[in-house]
């Protein structure tokens, strides 16, 4: 028994949800090993070294594995594999994990279990369906379990107190069939969606996309990122990549503010795993309520800056 | 594709087998409905000369393909995957069919959602294009094909990224590569009239046997409503004693 994590990192730091994943190796049983490729990433081996929990990190350098190109990094992960015979290999259930581990595990003939929420034994796990509505306890007679690890169902692994040993792997032959350009981070100083500890979102009762700035106001003050429902995203007041929903980002923070939203259940699927959740509607009736811990039914352009006021004492 | 409709309650069977499908609202899995419209806007820029519209599935899943027609696809291939077979169909089993297809139709590019709304899995696109040994260019919110490369630019974590990829390759669509269009009533005539071919899994050397088996299906724990609080005042006291702010 013995699992590969495969790191994401930009070189210089390592991407927290793989700090989830390696906690998530570590309830498997049996040794855990942390595959780092990048073009130059000393810094994140260092970092590695000391996370919990990590005995062995494998190490691969060259130009290729520039923006983690998923044809390049699955030929090397299948030599990685075919020398160490690991019986699990997981990542992050991030953008980065989701779109390499399937092509890994299709070219080990293997079907892979995506973005486990909970692991019963070594061969079974727990994951969401329909966007959070129904849960599947799934068995993987795989040869080779390949999966992802939702961020927030595991633990943050410790980054202190490790001290794991790393080697170098040889890289593979480049393939040479796509090419990374460029990365155009949203530049923001608030936290990003589905990782903020806050999420403060807006629905078609904030009537314009101007009055997002409501919401901008009471984010800033709690470090928050901000949200929205299909209907505010249909209604042309924000973008899309805001949407939280089924369609669209699953969040699960520690404080869910619903602002003017009236709860649909395409919405509900996308937040109702959050710890806390908090609505403010004018209509008593909104559904929102029905899931929300403290509900407050007022007029939103009144109390969300009252809010804002009140949390600035 | 077909899912159940996005908007309907999904309930789970009381043995805990699986969702109640039966009598259930059915549509085509939203995201594939966003990559057929791309592939058909391809076409009417003349970048590709057929658009061709793949679903397995049960009978029902023709229903999906002449929505796909009505977008504006020229032909369909329905490949017929029905009863137990169809309940275990995972991912993988859909990449080896769309792989088989693509290189009897001498596909150069393939379309697909980027993960299907019923079980979220997220894989059929990265699977087919490491099937054929092709690149993928995954959670597109931008294509543009140029010669025998695709620009693509895709939605990752806090941001987008563009890469630029050979063909053929397998792309697949995030929400905001573009809006899909209403079928109208004179494409749906016209559609009864384009041809659905039928294939089955074993006519492309496809074995369907699944290593994945689903032990039990249950109900997420409930959310209970919590209480009305009166005031905003009343509202920030109550989170700073619950921690949250």
């Amino acid at each position: 028994q013995s699992t590969l994590v495969v790191a994401e990192h930009n070189n210089d730091k390592l991407t927290p949800i793989t700090l989830n994943a390696i906690t998530a190796a570590g309830k498997l049983g049996g040794d855990v090993s942390c595959l780092v490729a990048g073009t130059n990433c000393a810094k994140v081996v260092e970092e590695i070294s000391k996370v919990q929990g990590v005995k062995k990190i494998l190490v691969a350098q060259h130009e290729s594995y520039k923006g983690a190109l998923p044809e390049e990094l699955t030929p090397l992960i299948l030599e990685t594999q075919k020398q160490f015979s690991f019986t699990h290999i997981c990542a992050g259930a991030s953008a980065f994990g989701k779109n390499l581990l399937p092509r890994v595990a299709a070219k080990l003939d293997v079907a892979p279990v995506s973005d486990i929420i909970e692991i019963k034994s070594p061969d079974t796990f727990v994951r969401t369906i329909y966007a959070g509505n129904a849960l599947s306890t799934v068995k993987c007679n795989e040869p080779v379990k390949v999966f992802t690890v939702r961020g927030t169902a595991f633990e943050a692994a410790s980054v202190e107190g490790g001290s794991a040993a790393s080697e170098e792997v040889a890289s593979t032959a480049p393939t040479g069939v796509s090419e990374w350009l460029e990365q155009n981070l949203t530049k923001s100083d608030r936290p990003e969606l589905t990782g903020a500890k806050v999420v403060v979102s807006g629905g078609r009762g904030l009537k314009s996309g101007e009055n997002f700035k409501l919401l901008y106001d009471l984010a800033d003050r709690l470090n928050a990122a901000v949200g929205a429902s299909r209907a505010a995203v249909d209604a042309g007041f924000v973008p899309n990549d805001m949407q939280v929903g089924q369609t669209g980002k699953i969040v699960a923070p520690e404080l869910y503010i619903a602002v003017g939203i009236s709860g649909a259940i395409q919405h509900l699927a996308g937040m109702k795993d959050s710890k806390t959740i908090v609505a403010i509607n004018k209509d008593p009736e909104a559904p929102i309520f029905q899931v929300a811990d403290y509900g407050l039914v007022a007029d939103l352009f009144k109390a969300v800056p009252e809010m804002t006021e009140a949390l600035s004492k | 594709m077909r899912v159940i409709d996005y908007a309907v309650k999904i309930r789970v069977k009381p043995d805990n087998s699986g969702v109640v499908t039966d009598g259930v609202k059915h549509s085509m899995n939203p995201f594939c409905e966003i990559a057929v419209e791309e592939a058909v806007k391809l076409k009417e820029k003349k970048l590709v000369k057929e658009v061709v519209a793949v679903s397995c599935g049960p009978q029902q899943s023709q229903e999906t393909i002449r929505t796909a027609l009505a977008m504006g696809a020229d032909r369909g291939i329905h490949v017929e995957v029905s009863g137990k077979d169809y309940e275990s169909l995972g991912p993988l089993q859909v990449s080896k069919i769309m792989a088989a297809l693509a290189k009897k139709e001498e596909a150069q590019l393939i379309i697909l959602g980027k993960q299907a709304i019923d079980d979220d899995c997220n894989q059929t696109g990265q699977m087919t294009a490491a099937l054929l040994d092709w690149p993928q260019g995954t959670f597109a919110s931008e294509v543009s094909l140029d010669g025998d490369n695709v620009k693509v630019v895709r939605e990752i974590d806090g941001g987008l990224e563009t890469i630029r990829i050979n063909t053929p390759a397998v792309l697949t669509a995030d929400l905001r590569l573009n809006t899909p269009r209403y079928a109208t009533l004179p494409n749906i005539m016209k559609a009864k009239k384009k041809k659905i071919a039928n294939v089955k899994p074993a006519d492309l050397g496809v074995d369907l046997t699944s290593r994945l088996e689903v032990l039990r299906v249950d109900e997420p724990p409930q959310r209970l409503a919590g209480m009305k609080v009166e005031t905003v005042e009343d509202l920030v006291a109550k989170l700073k004693d619950a921690g949250r702010v």
